[in-house]
C-alpha cells in the first residue's frame, strides 16, 4: 500500500516513515514548507525550518524513499497562523497544532497524498487509530501517556481517520529513540521540539503584535470588584491562570481569572477565583460522527498536560455542549480544547468558548 | 506502474554525452598538472584548456582569447554584469528584463542596493521583450544591457539581434545569457551583434561546473576574482581542467549536431506537445509556440496544482520541473509567467517539459499515456477543495 509519511524532520515523524518502510509499505516522504524561507531568516525555530527539511530528506535517503518538499504556506497562514493571531486578539488562548492537524496534515496533505494514489497519511503522533466490531474507527491514546497526543487530534472525522496511521502510538519515547538509533537516522538525538514553531523565539505577544498592529489595544487590570489595580498592553498577552508577567505588587499572588477582549479588561484574583466546575465547549466534535443521545459520563482533560478529570457531559443544540466536572478544576481558559475520554478512548472534544 | 524513467528536464541539466565523459574521465585519471606551470604537466593542463577555449569559440563564432572560461552560467552572468558595471565609470543604470534567470535578476538586485539603478523591462503576452519596451528604459546612464536569448522555463527566443543594435547605438554594452540557447540553436556572436554572451557546459551535455563567459576584444571588465592572473586577468583561480575539457568537448558535439541539422528533438518536443493537447483537456502551450528553443514546452493544466503534477509525474517515473529549479526547494509562481500576465492561478500549473540527449518517441508516447490519467485524478481531488469525504 502507498502510505504518505509527514515528515518533519524530527525524530518521531522520521521513526513513523521508518516503520511503515520496514513493514514493506511504499512510502513517500513529505515534508510541508509552511512558511516562506528565501530570505533565509530564522523566523521558524524548532520545527519546518530549511534545516529540518534538510533532516526530512536525510532521513528519507537513508530510508531509500521518495521525498519531496510541498509547499502548504497559504493554507498554514490560512488555516492555523491567522486563527492563532484571531484568537490571541479575542482574549482565547489558542492550540494551533490541533488546526494543523486536522486542518492541513489530514486535509491538504491528505488531499496531496490522494493524488499520488496513496491510500493513508502517516504522522509521528502519539496516538492510535483502532476499529471497533462495527466498523467504527477509533481515536484513543498513545500508549506511551507522557507523550500521548491525542488531544490535539480530537477534530478528526471518521473519513480523516480511516486514512490516518500513527505507526508510534504502541510505543514509548524511549523506544522510538532506540529504534531511531538502531535504524541509524540522522535524526537519532536530535531534541524534541516544544514550541510553538512559528513563534520559535516564544515571544507570541510580539507575533501578534507583528500580525495585528491594529488590534493590539491597551487597558486594565482590575480585581473581581472592578477596581483598577493596573493597566496591560493587550489582552493577547494573557492567559487564563497565568501569575507571572501582571506587573502587580501585592502580598498574595494573583492570577489572571478572566479576560474581556471587547472591554480590553484582564480581571485577576486569587488562586481560589481560578477553580471553575462548568465550561461550554463549541463546535464539538464527536469522534463516532454524531452526538450522543444524552449525557455521558467521561474524563475531560482541559489542557495538554491537564490530567483529565471526571465529569459529566451534555451535547447541546448547534454542535456545542456543556461539561461539569465532579470536582473544580483550575484555569479552564477559552480558546484551549476540552476532550472527553472513555478510559483511553477519545470520544470527541471542542473548544472552550466559556 | 512500469519501470521506465523518462527525463524530461533537460533545462536543468542534461546527461553527460560519452566524449565528454571520456574527455573529463582520462584528464582526471591521468592529467593532473597545473595550466599555469611551465613543465611538462602544466603544458599538457594547458593545452586541454586551449583545446576547449577553441571549441567554445567555435560553437558561437567567436575567437579564442575572448573566452572567459568560470564555473558555469551564474558566475559568467556575475562576471558579466557586475564586471562591467565595475567598469562603466559614471553609467550607472543597469537594465535586464523581467525574465531573466535569477543569475542575473538577484545580481541587479544586489547591485541596486549599492546604488546602481536597475530597470527591469517588461515582456509581452508571449514572453517577448520589444524593442519599444528597450526603447524606453535607455538613458545616457545606461552601462549595460542584459537580455537572455532564451527563457530557461517557456523556451521563448528574445530578438536579441535587434535589441542589442538599439542598446549599442545608446553607448551601452549588452549581455545576454545564452545558457538555455547554447547548443540548442545555432549562434555567432557577431551575427547577434553582442557584447558578452554567457553559457554553461551541462545544458548542452557537458559537465557541470564549467561555464564561460564570452567577452568581445576591447570590451573593459573589471575582474571578480583576483588572484593567479588566469584568464587573462578576468578570472583568477587555478582552472577546473577536466570540467572545462569536458565542456571543450561538449562544444564539438554539439556543432556537429547542430550543423548536420539531424538533431531530432524538435519533432519529439512537437509529438509531446501535440499528445497532451490532445489527449489532455483544458491544457494550454505557454510562450509564443514559434520562437522558442527546439526542445522546450511549457504547458499548463487548468485546474491542477503543478506542484502536485510534478511529484505524481516523478512517482510514475516522469522528471519534469516547474520552472527554475532551486536548491531551498521554494516553490512561487514563476515570476517568468507571471512577467507574462498570466493569471496568478495559470502561474501555477505550469510545468515545463525539456526534452535532450536520451529520450525517445517511446518515452514521449509513454507520457503521453499516463498524462490524462494523473491529471484526472489530481483534477478531481481539487475539485472537492482537497476536503476528504467520506
Amino acid at each position: 500500500m502507498r502510505i504518505v509519511a509527514a515528515m518533519s524532520g524530527g525524530v518521531d515523524s522520521s521513526v513513523a516513515a521508518a516503520l511503515l518502510a520496514e513493514e514493506g509499505h511504499d512510502v513517500v516522504g513529505l515534508s510541508m514548507q509552511l512558511h516562506d524561507q528565501r530570505e533565509g531568516d530564522v523566523q521558524f525555530g524548532s520545527c519546518c525550518t530549511l534545516d529540518d527539511l534538510h533532516d526530512a530528506r536525510r532521513v528519507a535517503d537513508r530510508l531509500g524513499i521518495p521525498h519531496y518538499i510541498v509547499n502548504f504556506e497559504r493554507q498554514f497562514d490560512e488555516h492555523v497562523v491567522s486563527h492563532f493571531v484571531r484568537d490571541y486578539v479575542a482574549a482565547r488562548t489558542p492550540i494551533p497544532c490541533v488546526r494543523c492537524n486536522g486542518d492541513l496534515k489530514f486535509t491538504t496533505l491528505l488531499g496531496r497524498a490522494r493524488g499520488l494514489d496513496a491510500q493513508a497519511v502517516a504522522t509521528g503522533h502519539y496516538a492510535q487509530v483502532e476499529r471497533s466490531a462495527d466498523g467504527a474507527y477509533l481515536l484513543k491514546r498513545g500508549v506511551d501517556r507522557a507523550k500521548d497526543q491525542s488531544y490535539f487530534l480530537f477534530t478528526l472525522t471518521q473519513a480523516q481517520l480511516a486514512r490516518a496511521r500513527f505507526p508510534l502510538g504502541a510505543r514509548s519515547k524511549p523506544e522510538v529513540r532506540a529504534y531511531a538509533e538502531a535504524r541509524r537516522l540522522p535524526v537519532a538525538r536530535k531534541p524534541d521540539s516544544h514550541e510553538i514553531c512559528f513563534v520559535p523565539d516564544g515571544d507570541h505577544a510580539a507575533f501578534i503584535e507583528r500580525r495585528a498592529p491594529d488590534a493590539v489595544r491597551p487597558g486594565r487590570i482590575v480585581d473581581a470588584a472592578g477596581r483598577t489595580l493596573g493597566r496591560h498592553a493587550g489582552v493577547h498577552r494573557f492567559t487564563v491562570g497565568q501569575r507571572r508577567g501582571l506587573g502587580l505588587a501585592g502580598h498574595t499572588p494573583l492570577y489572571v481569572t478572566a479576560l474581556d477582549a471587547a472591554a480590553a479588561r484582564v480581571t485577576v484574583g486569587p488562586r481560589s477565583a481560578l477553580e471553575r466546575t462548568t465550561l461550554r465547549a463549541a463546535e464539538v466534535n464527536w469522534i463516532a460522527g454524531r452526538p450522543p443521545s444524552g449525557p455521558l459520563r467521561v474524563t475531560a482533560q482541559i489542557r495538554h498536560r491537564h490530567p483529565a478529570a471526571a465529569a459529566r457531559v451534555s451535547p447541546l443544540e448547534d454542535g456545542a455542549a456543556q461539561v461539569r466536572f465532579d470536582a473544580p478544576q483550575p484555569a479552564i481558559a477559552p480558546g484551549q480544547a476540552v476532550v472527553f475520554y472513555e478510559d483511553a478512548t477519545v470520544l470527541g472534544g471542542g473548544w472552550i468558548a466559556g | 506502474m512500469g519501470g521506465m524513467h523518462v527525463y524530461l528536464d533537460h533545462n536543468a541539466t542534461t546527461p553527460l554525452a560519452s566524449a565528454a565523459l571520456e574527455t573529463v574521465v582520462a584528464v582526471l585519471r591521468g592529467e593532473f598538472g597545473n595550466a599555469s606551470s611551465v613543465h611538462a604537466f602544466g603544458q599538457t593542463a594547458k593545452s586541454r584548456i586551449d583545446g576547449a577555449r577553441a571549441a567554445v569559440a567555435e560553437l558561437i563564432g567567436a575567437r579564442p582569447q575572448e573566452i572567459v572560461f568560470t564555473s558555469g552560467g551564474t558566475e559568467a552572468d556575475n562576471l558579466a554584469i557586475r564586471g562591467v558595471a565595475e567598469a562603466a565609470g559614471p553609467r550607472r543604470h543597469l537594465v535586464a528584463s523581467a525574465i531573466e534567470h535569477e543569475a542575473v535578476l538577484d545580481t541587479l538586485k544586489a547591485l541596486g542596493k549599492r546604488g546602481w539603478a536597475t530597470t527591469l523591462l517588461p515582456v509581452d503576452r508571449r514572453g517577448i521583450v520589444t524593442p519599444e519596451a528597450l526603447e524606453a528604459a535607455l538613458t545616457p546612464e545606461t552601462a549595460l544591457v542584459s537580455i537572455m536569448h532564451a527563457n530557461n522555463e517557456i523556451g521563448t527566443i528574445q530578438p536579441v539581434a535587434e535589441l542589442a543594435a538599439l542598446a549599442r547605438r545608446r553607448g551601452a554594452v549588452f549581455h545576454t545569457d545564452a545558457v538555455q540557447a547554447v547548443g540548442k540553436v545555432p549562434i555567432a556572436v557577431d551575427r547577434l551583434g553582442v557584447d558578452l554572451l554567457s553559457l554553461s557546459a551541462h545544458k548542452f551535455n557537458g559537465p557541470q561546473g564549467a561555464g564561460a563567459l564570452w567577452v568581445r576584444r576591447g570590451r573593459r571588465l573589471v575582474a571578480a576574482t583576483t588572484g593567479g592572473g588566469q584568464e587573462r586577468r578576468r578570472r583568477a583561480g587555478t582552472e577546473n581542467v577536466a570540467a572545462i575539457a569536458g565542456l571543450g568537448a561538449a562544444a564539438r558535439i554539439a556543432r556537429a549536431k547542430l550543423e548536420s541539422g539531424l538533431d531530432d528533438v524538435a519533432a519529439l518536443r512537437d509529438r509531446l506537445e501535440a499528445g497532451i493537447l490532445a489527449e489532455v483537456p483544458g491544457a494550454a502551450v505557454n510562450g509564443d509556440p514559434a520562437r522558442r528553443v527546439p526542445n522546450t514546452t511549457n504547458i499548463s493544466f487548468d485546474g491542477v496544482e503543478a506542484e502536485a503534477l510534478l511529484i505524481a509525474l516523478d512517482l510514475e517515473g516522469v522528471a519534469v520541473s516547474t520552472g527554475s529549479a532551486c536548491s531551498s526547494g521554494t516553490l512561487e509562481p514563476s515570476h517568468v509567467l507571471r512577467a507574462m500576465g498570466l493569471s496568478p492561478h495559470r502561474t501555477q500549473n505550469s510545468i515545463r517539459f525539456s526534452l535532450g540527449l536520451g529520450n525517445s518517441a517511446e518515452q514521449i508516447d509513454r507520457v503521453v499515456e499516463i498524462m490524462p490519467r494523473v491529471v484526472g485524478k489530481l483534477r478531481a481531488l481539487s475539485r472537492t477543495g482537497q476536503h476528504v469525504g467520506a
